[in-house]
């Protein structure tokens, strides 16, 4: 799987986002000479349009594994970050709405602490204890205590601050027109060669690798004037994963976040649609499913919607690893709504399999191949 | 509440007044929305000041025109305007939408802007309006434009404030030209005359600006620029406003195509880039109460399909446009003012963004996304018209709700036949 790179070798990576940066920096400090070219400016797509939650999730083992693993990268990246980066470790509650899912939430803590993440049930008291402005007849929650926030973009720019300060090239608002082996064409005619090629162009990355299983599922977020202590923690309703994720339809979930200056991000919503326009439909379903867990939230004042594409694989887990079709092109894109969380062990397993390192956690369930073979077999 | 109608207005200042006499006289269903208590926009606050003012708020009253007061414009969903009311939302669904959301000031950032006691001249008139107590008070009126004349002179007239000083920015010679090319009209000139008479007294001072102003006692220094000299005064209040910038965020949410200076594009007949939605007033250019009344008139005719009712108004409009060039050129801001802000000072007061944190961004999309310069509650509305008139960056990246609502508005869903 390793390729044969030798000391000065070059890699183009396609996309500023938080996976595309990590990447190059990860690359950058494997000794590679790092060109980095987006068509828009550093940040501003998915890694702007998200919440910039960190979080480790336990939709499937694998998952599991990815998201502790870098949340792992993340505890070491956050002493060397900015003030900017606006880091906040206050910890994820996912509620529980009654017993059935109080139950979920005895299974989710044996899973969570199985894997050493440290993690406390909440009873109905302790958790209004927390979050006093949830409804009365919660049945409880699980908090886990080390996950944070983030603000994404500013993180995305000092890790391309790094890479420009290793010798790297950061070119935004450069349009690629397509990718050939060792080789990618910008619009303007422009070749830049490179012994490896990363797409990590998120939603967009099936229009550069044809072929890829990735579709664009929006999300829309609301942003609120400053109520600080309003909420204190990541909220997520229990059944976030089950109306996430249960069907290919339209849905909705409680998931509120506090943010350092006081303002509340309210989630979420999952659709298959290629309009960037947002849907006043399901901003009302949000909002009100919202409402139905925090009634006090239904005073307080929205500034802003708006509307983002997450890139959604069918397995739910992201492409990590060499293109099974073009020679020289290496995959870091499909990651949903866990980019943010993701990025860094999604640079770390990338260039562990371009060096041909061993990596920490087993890099298999991430690679592109397997939603090629998946895929012939549908 | 829904509503239904053929030509929903936006704007109860005076051209959507006009633009609902005349779509409403034609025998159209009208409905205004508008997010004062009392239709008259920023001009005509509480009412009827004046004459002309009066006739047309006797006119809008004899025709047979909604008019949905204290409603505040969440977005359009296709020909449905969702608006927030006081504990409910409104749709309004529409034939044809006329944009009349009018403008508001420029404040240009310089060191000391944002202490208390410096403030709009629109805001210090607002307030002076709704009780504040200036009597005995030491003011500086300074800035840009007519509205200057016109706070300073009701300041002196109805306050007892004491306005120790005018300052413009402009040149003398670019007012005077003005001030003879209104020779050709005569009841701007009477305007004119009336409010230099009202002025009297009152220190005025061309090529004038402040450049800093900082704390002292319980008031403020503030130094000022007055021609080639410094001079330092202290006042209790600091009121600058350097013109009027178009209030586009429903335009802009509408798709409306608007031209480099920020204003929304209309042909001869008010039509915007965006079908059955068409503008007047403030919006389109910064061009007084005579322009706005006229451009109404005619998005009023034309939404109302009696397009044959708006050739008599072109010539009137032609007239209004010329005062307008004239008016821009007298008070075109010179590039000293727009430089005034110091690395410390800050941009943007909603999130604390200094100019210094701006020296590395290229654009606002980019000034936002890594600095957060514009994304607090006023959602650039300040800050950006800064930008646009000091960096020539502009933001395009409007989203609804076109101003902050309650999130229980936000929960409820669009009628089933949008």
């Amino acid at each position: 799987m390793s390729t044969d790179i030798s000391a000065g070798a070059s890699a183009i990576v396609i996309g500023a986002g938080i996976v595309g940066a990590a990447c190059a920096l990860e690359l950058a400090d494997a000794g590679f000479a790092v060109t980095v070219v987006d068509a828009g400016p550093v940040g501003g797509g998915a890694t702007a349009a998200g919440m910039g939650h960190v979080v480790v999730m336990d939709d499937s083992p694998a998952q599991l594994a990815l998201t502790r693993y870098s949340q792992q990268l993340w505890t070491q990246l956050q002493t060397v970050l900015p003030p900017q980066a606006e880091i906040m470790r206050c910890g994820t509650i996912w509620v529980a709405a009654d017993a059935e899912e109080m139950a979920e939430v005895e299974r989710k803590r044996h899973r969570y602490l199985e894997e050493q993440i440290p993690c406390d049930v909440l009873d109905a008291g302790r958790l209004y204890q927390l979050e006093p402005n949830l409804r009365p007849g919660l049945a409880g929650g699980l908090l886990i205590q080390q996950d944070s926030v983030v603000y994404p973009p500013t993180i995305a720019a000092w890790m391309l601050d790094r890479v420009t300060e290793k010798g790297g090239t950061v070119r935004t608002h450069t349009q690629v027109d397509r990718v050939e082996p060792h080789c990618v064409i910008l619009s303007n005619g422009d070749r830049l060669a490179g012994d490896v090629i990363v797409n990590a162009a998120g939603a967009v990355a099936p229009r550069l690798t044809p072929g890829l299983h990735i579709k664009q599922r929006k999300g829309h977020l609301i942003i609120t004037d400053r109520y600080p202590n309003f909420v204190r923690h990541q909220l997520v309703e229990l059944g976030y994963l089950k109306s996430a994720h249960q069907s290919d339809g339209d849905s909705v979930a409680f998931n509120v976040q506090p943010r350092p200056s006081g303002q509340l991000l309210i989630g979420s919503s999952r659709q298959y649609d290629e309009s960037r326009a947002v849907d006043h439909v399901i901003v009302a379903k949000m909002v009100a499913r919202a409402i139905e867990y925090m009634p006090a939230i239904a005073e307080l004042s929205a500034t802003r919607v708006w509307t983002g594409f997450r890139a959604a694989t069918p397995d739910k887990l992201p492409l990590i690893g060499p293109s099974p079709a073009n020679d020289g092109l290496w995959l870091a894109a499909g990651h949903e709504g866990l980019g943010i969380t993701t990025s860094l062990a999604t640079a770390r397993l990338l260039v562990d399999q371009i060096m041909g390192r061993t990596s920490a956690i087993p890099v298999a369930p991430y690679l592109p191949s397997r939603a090629a073979s998946e895929a012939m077999h549908v | 509440m829904n509503y239904d109608c053929d030509v929903a207005i936006i704007g109860a200042g005076p051209a959507g007044i006009a633009a609902a006499c005349c779509a409403s006289e034609c025998g159209r269903r009208v409905i205004i929305i508008d997010d004062n208590p009392i239709a008259g926009g920023q001009i005509w606050r509480g009412g009827a000041p004046t004459r002309q003012a009066a006739q047309w708020r006797d006119r809008l009253a004899a025709a047979r025109v909604t008019i949905l007061s204290m409603h505040t414009v969440i977005a359009i969903c296709g020909k449905t305007v969702r608006a927030e009311a006081e504990d409910d939302v409104s749709a309004i669904r529409f034939q044809k939408l006329i944009l009349c959301t009018g403008s508001r000031e420029l404040f240009l950032p310089f060191p000391g802007w944002t202490l208390p006691g410096v403030m709009g001249v629109g805001g210090i008139q607002a307030m002076v309006k709704s009780g504040l107590s200036v009597k005995g008070k030491r003011i500086i009126v300074a800035g840009s434009g007519p509205l200057l004349l016109a706070v300073a002179a009701h300041l002196r007239r109805k306050t007892g404030a004491e306005v120790l000083l005018l300052a413009e920015q402009t040149p003398m010679a670019k007012v005077l030209r003005l001030g003879a090319s209104l020779l050709a009209s005569p009841g701007k000139l009477a305007q004119a005359v009336k409010l230099k008479w009202q002025l009297r007294g009152i220190r005025t001072t061309f090529n004038a600006w402040p450049t800093e102003a900082v704390r002292r006692g319980r008031g403020l220094a503030v130094m000022m620029r007055i021609g080639r000299r410094s001079e330092t005064m202290e006042c209790d209040y600091l009121a600058t406003g350097f013109g009027l910038v178009p209030s586009t965020e429903i335009a802009q949410l509408c798709n409306c195509a608007c031209d480099n200076a920020g204003f929304v594009v209309v042909d001869s007949s008010q039509r915007t880039s965006s079908p059955d939605v068409l503008a007047a007033g403030e919006i389109t250019g910064i061009g007084g109460v005579e322009k706005s009344i006229i451009e109404g008139q005619i998005a009023g005719f034309t939404a109302a399909g009696r397009t044959e009712r708006i050739g008599r108004l072109l010539g009137a409009r032609e007239h209004a446009y010329g005062f307008m060039r004239r008016l821009n050129d007298a008070y075109s801001l010179r590039q000293e003012v727009l430089r005034l802000a110091d690395p410390g000072t800050v941009i943007c007061r909603c999130e604390d963004v200094r100019l210094a944190d701006l020296a590395s961004q290229s654009s606002a999309r980019e000034a936002r996304l890594q600095t957060r310069c514009g994304m607090g509650p006023c959602q650039g509305r300040i800050c950006g018209a800064i930008l646009r008139a000091s960096m020539n960056w502009r933001d395009e990246s409007i989203r609804p709700p076109a101003s902050p609502v309650r999130l229980a508005s936000l929960a409820v869903p669009p009628a089933a036949d949008i």
